[in-house]
């Protein structure tokens, strides 16, 4: 019989074991996400990257060792943002006939992100990096991390703390909004894709189509914005 | 299948190509995102092979975050460093995006008679 050691340290540098990991881990939190009543607190990414977290910490696996197989996963992310264009699509006239509140939404949300978490950071003993980092902390991973590297943060920090902002967002937007009394899927939708980018924008689509398509606006748009709001309101601070 | 993927990643690829060409400051898909959104609008072909394969991709978007998602465990250290700050920053700022983002769509929105019909 093969040493089960042998046999771990073998599987364990494969892309097989990481790659099947990935979906089982996503697998038992789509499941939760189910038998909880679709609970927003059992998002399905936050449980799959707690799941996995886990394990590569308890078996002391290196994370570039884990992404060497989920990196089939990971790829399809640019194809998908791609394919965003379908509902956009199919929701053009709704989108056309928003154009301003859209803008207004856009505006507003990107500037609060980023002058509130500045603000807060500061005011909590941040230092100049760190909050640099934050900076573009709602939008999409690849564009956060570019303005994050020109402003001085630590961009692999700020992929980080990227994705810690998504899985607040898609957690609390409808919880929170439903709270607040907020009925127009569009202002929802477009909202948690300013504030919580792609991960938000998920969430958005598992609620309504509408605000997946609106969310999708949000994101897609708030990248370009944070690329010219990020270094003028950093440099008030 | 094949040929809803093809087109997707051409599009990407597109997408990809000019963005790097001319230094844009959007990624490639975000590009490629755009162009797809014409060709839908001008080619019924375009729009019968991409939809049903682009919403089978999106219907599974939240599992493609997850391996990045993952990566926070290589920084669990420096958050935890600035654990408070952090945790306090990241929470209000973000929830404070949300109100105030969807606020402003809903007052303009009545401003402007710019109802939503569902």
């Amino acid at each position: 019989m093969t040493d089960p050691f042998k046999l771990w340290s073998y599987l364990s540098s494969e892309p097989l074991l990481w790659l099947w990991a990935t979906l089982m881990a996503y697998w038992i939190g789509d499941l939760l996400f189910r038998l909880s009543g679709r609970n927003p607190f059992a998002n399905p990414v936050v449980v799959a990257v707690v799941i996995l977290g886990g394990v590569l910490l308890s078996t002391g696996t290196p994370y570039q060792r884990y992404f060497d197989g989920a990196q089939f996963v990971h790829f399809m992310l640019g194809p998908a943002t791609v394919c965003l264009a379908v509902p956009l699509y199919l929701n053009w006239p709704k989108v056309r006939r928003a154009i301003l509140p859209i803008a207004a939404g856009l505006v507003v949300g990107s500037a609060t992100a980023i002058l509130s978490v500045l603000a807060i950071a500061k005011a909590m003993g941040a230092g100049p990096v760190l909050l640099a980092s934050l900076a573009p902390k709602s939008v999409t991973a690849p564009v956060a991390i570019g303005i994050s590297q020109e402003l001085g943060g630590e961009p692999s920090l700020t992929a980080a703390l990227v994705l810690i902002t998504g899985m607040i967002g898609a957690i609390t937007v409808t919880p929170m909004l439903n709270l607040l009394g907020f009925r127009d899927w569009r202002a929802r939708g477009l909202a948690v894709g300013v504030a919580a980018h792609g991960i938000g924008t998920a969430r958005a689509f598992q609620v309504h189509e509408t605000a997946g398509a609106f969310a999708s606006i949000g994101m897609g748009m708030n990248a370009v914005l944070t690329a010219f709001l990020a270094p003028l309101i950093l440099s008030l601070f | 299948m094949i040929p809803a993927l093809t087109l997707i990643l051409l599009f990407q690829l597109f997408g990809e190509v000019l963005s790097r060409a001319l230094m844009l400051p959007l990624p490639g898909p975000v590009l490629g995102m755009l162009f797809l959104l014409v060709a839908l609008s001008l080619s019924p072909g375009v729009r019968r092979i991409v939809t049903p394969v682009a919403q089978f991709i999106l219907s599974h978007l939240s599992l493609l975050f997850v391996p990045a998602g993952v990566g926070i465990v290589a920084h669990l250290d420096e958050l935890r460093a600035h654990g408070p700050a952090l945790a306090v920053a990241l929470i209000v700022s973000t929830l404070a995006a949300i109100v105030a983002g969807a606020t402003a769509f809903v007052i303009v929105a009545k401003l402007t008679g710019s109802a939503s019909d569902d």
